[in-house]
């Protein structure tokens, strides 16, 4: 079973340009900022709203503008969860369950909701479960179904902090069983890493990155993703073993090689002076500490000047260099510590 | 937060506009022959008029329901300038005076109207001056009131509920049975109670395309119209009648209306 989309959305003045294809079993992570269409795209692949293109899941054309084909949502054989569960509030967990169940609705939807271990709120009201609850209902509630593609819009992202983790490892136990094509939007990278086998960056309606988690952090392509994974993007020019940065300034870098780059520096691979340090880094810049934000053991400091940059430090080199918002610092990065490749 | 103080003239205006609404309804209290209330109750004129407002009124939000939910399904589903023929259509009667829809009423369903004419000709049927025209007037000026109000709770609905029923499979028919419909009943029944209200105080159209024919066509409003030349204690209790209904619906929802 695999899904192979060109999906084309305009309206409003956004256009939503993406091609998607995912193989069996494979769990793709929807990644990108708000407003990237992400939810779109699941809508499109639902087939909620119209679109361009071409959707093929499982050798059936689902979509085809050309040949002007469209297969409405209730013939598709998706299955759709919301960021909140958006159970049917006039009907018990047990009728929730037997609404998308064909003869004999009822004891088919108590042995799913025996398998899931949610026999027990079967009579229950929507209203009276906790929103960890409402999301396992809601899951059970469309895998009865069985759909060929199963469509997850930020499924976790609605719920407390608390019981986040272990609905997390019972999705991923349970995309892990299921045998359709599974795509998931979320805005949480953790989320992205912890359930997807490949994640697809979308930034302005269109696929700015894909590939599997490993690769997109280490090799971010667009500021999103360099956020994402913690680390500084820079874009710039290279000529053999520098970078003229696109903002200004020179980087050192051996092996740049020739054209557009982007250059990734670990924070942890930059580091703070009061004088200017002499010696090895040959990549060093005056800076104003922005802001200092402890996380951890570390302590993130956002640097402003020519190379904008994020560096983390221990809270001791803080301390010693009696380090505080609007201080001036030079910043260094040993080249070896850069890693540059083609934009 | 404090608000700018009210400047006394406004003041005065606001309170001449109170006494208006207060002082009618105070006079029908204070005035009201309540000795003779309970025969007024009883009389033969009065329970014919009560019975025939009670039948015409509920089949009137009845026909309202049946005619007006799907109206209303069909105006929240357009837009442009569709939507805004259609919603024109829909509240007309609700600006226009009742004795003008009276008027085009029989135009359309008097017995040489356009409508009316070939029923004529071809079944005998003759609707003007009939309990049915009666039940016709009312829910002619009153399902506008249901209309607005259910297409108001579909435009506040979360349409994801309709999009997750159809993901589950369900066709357009089930949807709207199983979700829409349920989805919907608060703004169906304060829409239905409105419609009700306007439908059991209907004069106008009533009068004019059903005639005043008693235990035929003569609804509580039209007896008490009849009632006030000739028997004006008959006339203020019915009136109490209606006003006791009218605060029933105004207390019954005023969650609804006046915001909790």
């Amino acid at each position: 079973m695999s899904l192979h989309a060109e999906v084309v959305v305009r309206r409003n003045g956004f256009a939503l340009d993406v091609r998607l294809d995912v193989d069996e079993g494979e769990t793709i992570a929807v990644l990108g900022p708000n407003g990237a269409g992400k939810t779109t795209l699941l809508r499109a692949l639902a087939g909620l709203i119209a679109i361009e293109g071409r959707v093929e899941l499982d050798g059936e054309v689902l979509d085809d503008s050309k040949a002007g084909r469209h297969v409405p949502t209730e013939r598709r054989r998706v299955g759709l969860v919301f960021q909140d569960h958006v159970l049917f509030p006039h009907m018990s967990v047990l009728h929730n369950v037997a609404f998308g169940l064909r003869g004999d609705s009822m004891r088919k939807a108590r042995d799913w909701l025996g398998r899931a271990g949610l026999l027990e709120m079967a009579d229950r009201m929507p209203g009276e479960l906790s929103g960890g609850q409402a999301q396992r209902v809601a899951l059970i509630r469309t895998l009865a179904t069985q759909p060929r593609l199963l469509l997850l819009d930020e499924p976790l992202s609605a719920l407390d902090v608390s019981v986040r983790a272990e609905t997390r490892r019972e999705l991923s136990r349970r995309l892990a069983a299921f045998e359709g094509v599974r795509i998931l939007v979320t805005h949480d990278p953790l989320e992205a890493i912890a359930l997807a086998d490949r994640l697809v960056v979308m930034e302005q309606g269109k696929v700015v990155q894909q590939g599997t988690p490993a690769d997109v952090t280490a090799r971010p392509r667009s500021r999103f993703v360099a956020d994402l994974a913690g680390v500084n993007l820079l874009r710039g020019r290279a000529h053999h073993d520098h970078v003229e940065l696109d903002g200004g300034g020179t980087l050192a870098a051996p092996d740049a090689g020739e054209g557009e780059v982007l250059a990734v520096i670990h924070p942890r691979a930059v580091a703070l002076y009061l004088a200017r340090p002499e010696g090895t880094p040959r990549n060093v810049w005056r800076a104003t500490a922005e802001e200092l934000d402890l996380q951890g053991d570390r302590v993130r400091v956002r640097l402003g000047g020519a190379v904008p940059l994020v560096a983390e430090v221990t809270p001791g080199a803080v301390r010693d260099l009696h380090l505080d918002r609007g201080d001036q610092v030079w910043a260094a990065v040993k080249a070896t510590e850069i890693s540059v490749y083609r934009a | 937060m404090s608000q700018a103080r009210i400047p006394g003239p406004l003041l005065a205006l606001a309170a001449a506009g109170l006494l208006l609404f207060l002082v009618p309804l105070a006079a029908l209290i204070v005035r009201a022959p309540w000795d003779q209330v309970g025969p007024e109750l009883v009389a033969p004129e009065t329970t014919t008029a009560l019975g025939l407002s009670l039948f015409c009124s509920l089949t009137a939000t009845a026909l309202a329901l049946i005619l007006g939910v799907p109206l209303a399904l069909l105006l929240s589903r357009t837009t442009g300038t569709v939507r805004a023929v259609l919603r024109a259509l829909t509240t007309l009667p609700m600006v226009l005076p009742p004795v003008v829809g009276g008027v085009a009423l029989l135009l359309a369903f008097g017995r040489r109207g356009l409508a009316g004419a070939p029923l004529y000709t071809a079944f005998g049927i003759q609707i003007p001056f009939s309990t049915a025209a009666a039940v016709i007037a009312e829910t002619f000026v009153a399902m506008p009131f249901l209309v607005i109000a259910v297409e108001g709770g579909l435009r506040a609905l979360d349409h994801r509920y309709e999009e997750s029923a159809r993901a589950l499979g369900a066709g357009a028919w089930k949807v709207f049975a199983r979700v829409t419909l349920p989805l919907l009943r608060p703004a169906i029944f304060s829409g239905a109670v409105l419609c009700w209200a306007r439908a059991l105080g209907e004069f106008g159209a009533t009068i004019t395309f059903a005639g005043n024919l008693p235990g035929r066509t003569q609804t509580v409003p039209l007896a008490v119209y009849v009632a006030l030349e000739t028997k004006p204690e008959g006339a203020i209790v019915l009136s109490l009648i209606l006003l006791a209904v009218s605060l029933a619906i105004l207390v019954g929802l005023r969650d609804r209306w006046l915001g909790a």
